[in-house]
């Protein structure tokens, strides 16, 4: 077990070191650093000098070594545009996108796994054939447009749920949270169903065919052979056996929700680091970008820790032989 | 051994190619299936129409001297004060559009078709290579891969968008901007087609057939053209399919989120974008018209897409 | 031992009404090229204690007729005429719900795999107790203790241990036994078998039927044992059925119908099956004394530590198999040498080493004198060619039966000009008994034997000298099988052909062979002339192996 999760932290820190040189490389030869920070009319010693102190004209593998340190200490740089350091940027809009995330994983995942196993169980039926024609019309819906749509009914027209913002929020001091006023969790419904709604259909969509597919095997043909009831071979033995493969994507799906936010925070004018990271992009915002590329892979990173875990814990077959077989 | 020795000949007549295919499991089942045939015609229909869109549409949206500011606004199925027709109506420049819609779907067409082509290619290369070489090759292309695919190709298609942005010289960013969409959505794209492609790969490279060929000596980059790549297309032709509907809703999030290409050429996403200004204010058919457009255009190829799946699995058959 | 809760069985012996009678079974497919008929018309009883043997080809119905009786057939098939009667009431009509409490109750089912029988996320036990306490009003600890006699019974050492571990910790061989035990964990009167030793290999297989047939004896059940071999049926069942397709042909004792069958279909089947004391091949020009094929101290190694990773970290303790461990052996001209073995003992690793498919670790590979991984390499490509199992995967589904076996000729630049290929095809298609407008077609569209003939085309089409066969008809029915081997038999007389004909099946490399090497585990353990070996195996492992065989001479 101490063995497979060393190797699993391993490759994360590798994966991690790929992205930190990704969002260097963008550091370095997207735009000129200096020329952004210090405007058009700057005397060229000014520039040496800032160079000098930023160390620019360190070797390659030293800069990136800095950057590294520094960003192990949190320190990723100040915003282009907002003149302010991108950490506390950063700091300050992570509330919003972890709750917002949070509340739409929960939907996803709730709904995504009960309507795939019905599907599944119940193949032919009439409400599968409109369960299946639906999420088609899901994953075809853009989210902006998913968004809008609820905005216009919800928000305009019925004038029931706000269109835009977080509502009030309670500052606990290191975190704001909009989950503790009526406002804010009113503010909180239409963005988290618009940006579950993808996530829900692709987890609804794999569940069904991992499960049909589990169904098929012959251990369930001889679970049935051995007269085990409905009961038992479809939430004993099929559902357990689903569950294997659907944790990995699903987890994977989940930390992608993070920054799939980008665009639910856009439509909502929703204050997380998303539509700060779409503004950025807008201008050129480089240390921004870098930091927010940083993050997701950290999200990534963390989320797939865990899902290893879970993995190793629900097959025996990885439990006993003691490696990934992935 | 000249070039084309060990290429299979080319098919038979027509007529044969024809006749199979009219008795093929394939046709049988899109005849079966009414949604199928409804979503190939509305697919076609709109693919047609904006392939047609300068001979069809009935104004040129964007000739600024037949345009007209007090055209404005005009409601759908009804006349402005100019006499102007406008079935879905006008918009705040007096643009119809109907006519917007028609270009405006050509743009995302094309960049959906583009960008799928693109991520094609590069899926099935490294998808191909990594599935008949495997080792650390293998390991790092699909590693790669996975690290990508946990990665919305929103976010991804964004950040190529801003790197190729601060690349590229501000004044061309508007001539450049339908091919830095191009690339930044192909490249967001390859990782499901080279797994799924790797995938099939190992599977064919362990047939006998491939021995049988390595026994005789063909070199390996026959073998992976003439013997493996047919076999792996059926997958691959799926995940395009869906894929291109999977572009289209890119390029226009893209453009929706204001980085695509740029107002003067808009696509469908631009459109959005520029009616859900009005949306609030009561002239909901500037928005509502390219919405449905795109919705039906994506639906469209998802439905083409998920029935292609279940007629070529013949487990579910 | 376990003590029975109920005996139905021995009630029902005793007034001698059969277990299960079925009468005028069928049970259609309707499909989208029309209605087909899988099994039609069929008829038998099966008395209490009994073993019945029901053997065909594919397609002849038999498991068909084992999923009808236990109400399993998958759809869109189902039961269009007769009836199916379980100790003298109807169960084919019976409600889905009670027809479910009967599965595994009275009737149990064995299937084919056990590699994939069992649910692998759960403990054996659990899957056992489950079973028992679905069917018998006992605790879960009674249920234990039922479990573990039950798998002591099946032959699974230390029952109270392994009880507790996961399938994938057993061999496949100890998985069939649990799969066993589990199909009799409720004392059911009826066992349905369904080819229950076919993926095993001959030495497990011997041991897998033996314990189903005690475990059935003590508990007086019957059993329905549906397989292709009739091998195995002459070991093992009283009476048999004889089914072609859907349809029964003859109904007899074993014995009977082995050694005086009827019906012209059972004649030629029993004719076509080879066995261990069929005479040896007699060749109509007698293999030269030269050696073509040289093997010498082959060697070969796989590195199983798993990905980049642990190979770093375990570096010298990584799990190195000899796959192939110093192999020598020689085939003289004109003649055929079968390499013998089971599952895992190196014969078709040591195959793909003579053909250029994966380098030897150490040794050479002599063809002519000449190392086919060194200077021979070139003249390789034509002189040797090679026949695979599956005649699925060996032929490239997308394209034409003619380009398949042109590529050779392409391959090596043996003949340029469309018309001059397509002669030379047209003509290897007549060698190999085909049609040549066959070359225009697509190999799905040929039957696995076909298909098997289109690859021995191809392997043909190169002029080769020496051909490595790797279990050519292994995956073919008997009457087929027999033709193919026909058909290798007279190519090599007429063309003067070398064979390795690598195979599991003893009986056809009897039929087939001048001598014979066995190999275990990697080594060779015997080598010589065919009856030599054969009649007096002077190897422990030989011997094991010839008398495990199930052969229909053994039929008593």
């Amino acid at each position: 077990m101490l063995a497979f999760i060393l190797r699993r932290l391993l490759q994360s820190v590798v994966v991690m070191l790929v992205v930190c040189l990704i969002s260097f490389s963008l550091f370095h030869y997207v735009g000129d650093p200096v020329a952004s920070l210090l405007g058009q009319d700057s005397r060229l010693q000014d520039f040496e000098e800032l160079r000098e102190r930023l160390g620019l004209n360190d070797p390659f593998y030293m800069q990136f070594a800095n950057y590294i340190g520094n960003a192990l200490r949190g320190e990723l740089g100040i915003s282009y545009r907002l003149q302010t350091p991108v950490s506390e940027l950063i700091a300050s809009r992570l509330p919003a996108t972890i709750e917002l995330a949070m509340a739409s994983a929960l939907i996803a995942l709730v709904f995504g796994v009960t309507l795939g196993v019905m599907s599944a169980l119940k193949p032919r039926s009439f409400t599968t054939g409109v369960v299946m024609t639906l999420s088609l019309v899901g994953v075809s819906l853009p989210t902006f447009l998913i968004g809008i749509g609820l905005i216009y009914v919800f928000a305009v027209e019925l004038q029931w749920l706000p269109s835009f913002g977080r509502g009030q929020v309670v500052d606990l001091g290191w975190w704001k949270t909009g989950l503790l006023t009526e406002s804010g969790l009113r503010s909180l419904i239409l963005p988290a169903i618009t940006l579950s709604l993808f996530q829900l259909t692709l987890i609804m969509r794999l569940v069904r065919a991992e499960m049909l597919e589990v169904l098929r095997q012959d251990y369930i043909k001889f679970a049935r052979a051995r007269g085990l009831s409905n009961r038992a071979i479809n939430f004993g033995h099929a559902l357990k056996n689903t569950l294997v493969p659907v944790i990995t994507i699903t987890g994977l799906q989940l930390g992608s929700v993070i920054a799939f936010a980008i665009i639910t925070e856009t439509v909502f004018q929703w204050p997380g680091v998303g539509s700060l990271f779409v503004n950025s992009v807008q201008v050129v915002d480089v240390p921004v970008m870098a930091a927010y590329l940083m993050f997701v892979a950290l999200v990534f990173v963390v989320i797939n820790l865990i899902v290893d875990i879970l993995y190793y814990v629900v097959d025996p077959r990885l439990r006993i032989a003691g490696r990934a077989a992935r | 051994m000249s070039a084309d020795t060990t290429r299979p000949a080319a098919p038979v007549a027509a007529k044969g190619a024809l006749a199979r295919f009219l008795d093929s499991d394939i046709w049988f089942s899109f005849k079966r299936s009414p949604v199928t045939i409804v979503a190939a015609t509305v697919a076609a229909v709109l693919i047609l129409s904006a392939l047609l869109a300068p001979l069809i549409s009935p104004y040129d949206p964007f000739n600024p001297a037949t345009l007209n500011l007090m055209d404005g606004f005009t409601k759908p199925f009804s006349e402005s004060m100019f006499g102007n027709y406008f079935v879905f109506g006008s918009d705040n420049q007096g643009r119809d559009v109907l006519s917007t819609i028609l270009y405006g779907s050509r743009i995302s067409i094309f960049v959906g078709l583009m960008a799928t082509l693109f991520a094609m290619v590069i899926g099935i290369s490294l998808g191909l290579s990594a599935g008949y070489v495997g080792g650390v090759y293998d390991s790092v292309v699909m590693r790669i891969a996975d690290i990508q695919l946990s990665f919305p190709a929103i976010l991804i298609a964004l950040l190529i968008f801003g790197v190729a942005r601060g690349i590229i010289p501000p004044s061309q960013h508007e001539s450049m901007a339908v091919w830095v969409l191009i690339i930044a959505i192909g490249l967001a794209n390859w990782a499901q087609f080279a797994r799924t492609v790797r995938g099939a790969t190992m599977v064919e490279r362990q047939k006998d057939y491939v021995a049988a060929a390595r026994i005789m000596g063909v070199n390996p980059l026959r073998i992976l053209l003439g013997h493996v790549l047919p076999n792996v297309m059926g997958p691959v032709l799926v995940i395009a399919t869906i894929n291109l509907a999977l572009a289209i809703i890119e390029e226009a999030t893209l453009s929706y989120l204001g980085v695509g290409v740029p107002p003067t050429q808009p696509s469908l996403g631009t459109l959005i974008r520029i009616g859900q200004q009005f949306l609030f204010s009561g002239e909901w058919w500037i928005l509502f018209f390219p919405a449905v457009t795109l919705v039906l255009l994506a639906l469209s190829v998802n439905l083409l897409g998920d029935w292609l799946r279940d007629a070529l699995n013949p487990r579910l058959r | 031992m376990v003590e029975t809760l109920v005996k139905p069985a021995a009630e029902a012996a005793a007034t001698k009404r059969p277990v299960v009678s079925v009468r005028n079974l069928t049970v259609d497919f309707p499909l989208r090229r029309g209605n087909f008929r899988a099994v039609e018309d069929v008829s038998f009883d099966i008395m209490p204690g009994e073993v019945l043997g029901v053997v065909g080809e594919s397609g002849a119905g038999k498991s068909m007729t084992g999923s009808a009786i236990i109400g399993l057939i998958e759809p869109p098939g189902r039961i269009t005429g007769g009836e199916v009667l379980l100790d003298g009431r109807r169960i084919d009509n019976l409600p889905p719900e009670e027809m479910q409490k009967l599965r595994g109750k009275r009737i149990g089912m064995v299937f084919q795999d056990p590699l994939t029988s069992l649910n692998p996320l759960y403990r054996i036990g659990d899957q056992i107790v489950e079973t028992i306490r679905r069917h018998l009003p006992v605790s879960e600890a009674e249920a234990r203790e039922r479990a573990i006699g039950l798998l002591r019974e099946a032959g699974i050492p230390s029952p109270e241990d392994r009880i507790d571990s996961y399938p994938h910790q057993f061999s496949g061989g100890m998985r069939q036994r649990v799969v066993i035990a589990l199909a009799l964990a409720a004392e059911p009167e009826l066992i349905i078998a369904d080819e229950p030793t076919s993926a095993l290999d001959v030495s497990v297989q011997a041991q897998i039927i033996k314990v189903l047939k005690r475990l059935c004896e003590s508990r007086g059940a019957a059993v329905m044992l549906i397989t292709h071999d009739m091998g195995v049926i002459a070991e093992t069942a009283d009476r048999m059925i004889v089914m072609n397709k859907g349809r029964i042909v003859e109904t007899g004792k074993v014995g009977d119908i082995i050694k005086r069958p009827k019906q012209d279909y059972t004649i030629r089947l029993i004719k076509a099956i080879p066995s261990i004391t069929d005479p040896i091949r007699v060749h109509a020009a007698p293999a030269e004394q030269k050696a073509l094929v040289e093997v010498k101290h082959l060697v070969r190694d796989f590195d199983l530590s798993g990905s980049l990773l642990d190979r770093l970290f375990r570096r010298g303790g990584g799990k190195i198999v000899h796959a192939v461990d110093d192999v020598s052996f020689s085939i003289r001209k004109g003649s055929t040498y079968g390499l013998v073995g089971e599952s895992g003992s190196g014969k078709s690793t040591c195959a793909r080493m003579m053909v250029g498919l994966i380098p030897p670790t150490s040794g050479e590979v002599l063809l002519d004198g000449k190392d086919i991984w060194q200077a021979g390499a070139a003249e390789r490509r034509r002189k040797v060619q090679m026949i695979f199992q599956d005649p699925y995967a060996s032929l490239n589904p997308r394209w034409r039966v003619g380009d398949i076996i042109a590529e050779p000729i392409k391959a090596l630049g043996l003949a340029s000009g469309r018309s001059e290929i397509e002669g030379r095809v047209a003509d290897l298609l007549e060698r190999v008994r085909l049609d040549a407008a066959a070359m225009r077609k697509f190999p799905h569209e040929f039957s696995g034997g076909q298909r098997q003939r289109i690859a021995i085309a191809r392997a043909l089409s190169s002029q080769p000298e020496f051909i490595v066969c790797d279990e050519p008809t292994s995956a073919l029915d008997v009457s087929v099988q027999a033709q193919v081997l026909d058909l290798m038999k007279r190519l090599q007389d007429e063309f003067g052909l070398t064979y390795l004909l690598i195979s599991h099946n003893l009986a056809v490399v009897r039929t087939m062979a001048d001598d014979v090497g066995v190999l275990n585990k990697g080594r060779l353990v015997e080598q010589g002339p065919v009856d030599q070996v054969f009649d007096a195996p002077k190897d422990e492992y030989t011997r094991m192996l010839l008398s495990s065989v199930p052969d229909i001479s053994k039929v008593d």
